[in-house]
């Protein structure tokens, strides 16, 4: 059958099964609208947001709460560039994405036309692949290529710009079956030898531990991950990417590892003598000090992606592929152990010192307002965060029981990141409670898209840490800086409530602390749109925390978790 | 440690962009880069010449791979290779006995006089790194007017068996 390329994209994201796609229209991208207006049951929802950040954070929300290929449009031009801090982020956390693009007409391209930017050249180091669709009939096993490289071996943002006349041009279609790139062939199923060296490596090992990655979650490897750690009593870590992968409240989780990490999952792996290290990329706020990481510890490092292997740490036995495969493979080379010696000095580690929620009355503070939600969702709701302090309490303390129910900006570290990303989970997941976890600073970036969640009568709740400072920063200038505030106060904020019901919604106010539990229950109740606006004392720290470039296991501020 | 690495690509648009970027943001070097089409239709193969550690070639060849519209990646520079270089050198002549002494050291070195002007004269040559300098190297004297190379290319030679190495 004879389509235009609208058509052919409209029929395609069809057979793709995409549920909902977030955008922003505008003139080179108005030809693919205006089939969406034509076609009579539209396959999947149209979500307009209020900026094209909004639209691929959303997406990329949507993709990690569901699992699936997120989707977003934009125009040419700046609608574009928008574009640019939202594929970066998806990149450094590896989700799948894809992205549409207008671009002016094929004979425009390269003469500086209106609304014209290189949007293929602009996002090269930031894209897992990118393509400009030059010909009508390229478009089909364009965006089947697409997809198949954003879901599959280690996901990834993928963009797709479209020139306004091959939008318009016409052309039989057909939606290939496969693709077939010499190139591109993710290795799944990792080295039956090396998978046996490292079963026979865990067995003799005295202090083994896991640190599980994001690329469990990636992987759908969680129950895999969960039977060979107790079946083999090892203890878990987890990176921040990690967090959701084995269930927080086990007695064999330590929590989180890093900069902010837990004081004793980086005493753990400090005194290791073998980490297991899946689906994680050594990043440097895990590892702190290169040279003074798990000095003692020998490494089996599984991951899909053969770059990261050997990246910034020497490896003893490495293995390609994917986590969910080799994991079970794994288990079954494995015998049982019961590892007791080593979980007692874990133990002695963890009695030293354990993160305390606070019980003292009055002041608002955010452990508590954690404490809160952890009460009251049980580790069932959807945790999605901005970046900052509120981001670093979230994921200490939030009661993690479930993969995909923390999703937070991990390797940018994208201000404005979470709630358009709470609109993207909420949309991709409408039956699970969707928590947006942010503070005064970051929610103020990407504030517009209340316009979105209130006008698609999302219920969701907005927990907002507002201490009325840029927190993160202004804790380290605190530690290093002598207190030199410098650019850090937010006086000048709004009245966020007024803000919220300017756009339709409702905001509570919550200034003492046996005020949070009631009104969370309430928003919790009411089901629609409600954003708590929390006055946390201004100077909170975050603490532990390991200074940069130091040993993770010289943490500050110990005494005070 | 220099490296010459062999790189099969399919030809799409921009992955010249995507190799060269890669280089540039991940700190690699490149020293020279050639590329034309290979011998398979839709294929063209590169040859770069980079430096660096084990470590570093290591994560050169691994980020090259992720690239999904390169095919293939080999470092020959340890393996049994034949490379060549083409340039064209500008060099001055101001006088008869200077033009006969470049004219021989061409031939000494195999190379070809593939253009004459009254005080210039333009010399072709292929060779070998060693070769390639050595000629450069003796020219200099008499006033190099300009140099266009066209980068190292090396193919691997052909094993008894008739295996490629």
């Amino acid at each position: 059958m004879e389509l235009s390329g609208t058509e052919i994209i409209v029929e395609s994201l069809k057979q793709e099964k995409v549920k909902v796609i977030f955008g922003i229209i505008g003139a080179a991208i108005m030809p693919l609208y205006d089939t969406f207006g034509k076609t009579e049951k539209l396959p999947f929802k149209n979500i307009l947001t209020r900026h094209e950040q909004g639209a691929i954070h959303a997406a990329d929300g949507y993709a990690r709460a569901t699992g699936e290929v997120g989707v977003c449009i934009a125009t040419s031009g700046p609608g574009a560039t928008n574009l640019v801090t939202g594929l970066a982020n998806a990149y450094l956390d590896s989700v799948p994405l894809v992205a549409f693009t207008g671009q002016v007409p094929t004979y425009m391209v390269g003469n500086d036309a209106f609304q014209e930017v290189d949007i293929t050249g602009i996002t090269l180091p930031i894209t897992k692949n990118n393509y400009i669709a030059r010909r009508v009939e390229d478009l089909a096993p364009i965006i089947k290529e697409a997809f198949y490289i954003a879901r599959s071996g280690r996901p990834g943002p993928v963009l797709i710009d479209l020139p306004k006349d091959v939008q318009q041009a016409r052309c039989q279609f057909k939606y290939p079956d496969k693709i077939n790139r010499k190139g591109y062939k993710p290795s799944y199923k990792g080295h039956v030898r090396q998978i046996k060296a490292a079963a026979k490596k865990i067995m003799e090992a005295e202090k083994p531990v896991i640190i599980a990655g994001g690329g469990i979650i990636n992987a759908n490897a969680s129950e895999e991950l969960q039977k060979v750690a107790l079946k083999t009593n090892i203890p878990v870590v987890n990176t921040f990417m990690g967090l959701g992968s084995f269930p927080k409240n086990h007695p064999l989780s330590l929590g989180m590892l890093g900069m902010y990490g837990q004081y004793a999952a980086n005493q753990t792996i400090s005194s290791a003598d073998l980490i297991i290290a899946l689906g994680t990329r050594f990043d440097d706020r895990i590892t702190g000090n290169l040279k003074q990481f798990c000095p003692h510890a020998e490494l089996i490092h599984i991951d899909i992606d053969p770059v990261e292997i050997g990246k910034n740490i020497a490896v003893k036995i490495p293995i390609v592929g994917d986590l969910k495969y080799i994991l079970h493979q794994l288990n079954d080379y494995l015998d049982e152990r019961k590892n007791s010696s080593w979980l007692i000095e874990i133990k002695k580690i963890r009695e030293k010192i354990t993160p305390q929620l606070e019980e003292e009355k009055g002041e608002l503070r955010p452990k508590y307002i954690i404490k809160c939600i952890n009460e009251f969702f049980k580790g069932e709701a959807i945790i999605v965060t901005d970046v900052g302090q509120h981001q670093m309490w979230a994921a200490n303390y939030c009661q993690f029981m479930h993969p995909r129910t923390f999703v937070s900006s991990g390797g940018l570290g994208t201000m404005g990141y979470g709630f358009p990303a709470a609109i993207g989970a909420k949309f991709g997941c409408p039956k699970k409670p969707v928590v947006c976890i942010s503070g005064d600073g970051s929610f103020q970036m990407n504030i517009q898209e209340l316009a979105t969640a209130i006008y698609n009568r999302l219920p969701m709740i907005v927990v907002l840490m507002n201490n009325g400072y840029l927190g993160m920063v202004r804790q380290l200038q605190e530690l290093f800086c002598d207190r030199r505030y410098v650019s850090t106060s937010l006086a000048g904020s709004p009245d966020f409530i007024k803000i919220v019901e300017g756009y339709g919604g409702v905001g509570f106010r919550v200034n003492k602390k046996e005020e949070f539990y009631p009104i969370l229950e309430k928003a919790y109740e009411m089901n629609q749109f409600v954003l708590i606006d929390c006055q946390i004392p201004q100077e909170e720290n975050t603490f532990p925390m390991v200074q940069p470039g130091s040993s993770i296991n010289k943490m500050m501020g110990v005494e005070q978790s | 440690m220099k490296h010459t690495i062999a790189i099969l690509v399919e030809d799409q648009p921009g992955v010249m962009a995507r190799v060269a970027s890669l280089f540039t943001r991940r700190g690699f070097n490149i020293e020279s880069i050639a590329v034309g089409h290979s011998e398979k239709e839709g294929i063209s193969r590169m040859t770069i010449i980079t430096s660096g550690d084990e470590k570093v070639l290591e994560q050169v060849t691994k980020q090259l791979n992720k690239l999904i519209d390169v095919i293939r990646v080999r470092d020959i520079s340890p393996r049994n290779v034949i490379e060549r270089e083409l340039i064209l050198v500008k060099v001055h002549t101001d006088s008869l006995s200077i033009r006969a002494e470049i004219i021989q050291l061409v031939e000494i070195f195999k190379a070809k006089v593939v253009y004459v002007e009254r005080d210039t004269l333009t010399i072709e040559m292929s060779g070998d790194e060693e070769k390639v300098s050595g000629l450069l190297k003796l020219l200099k004297p008499f006033g190099i007017i300009e140099i266009v190379r066209t980068g190292r290319i090396a193919i691997a030679r052909t094993k008894n068996n008739g295996q490629r190495t």
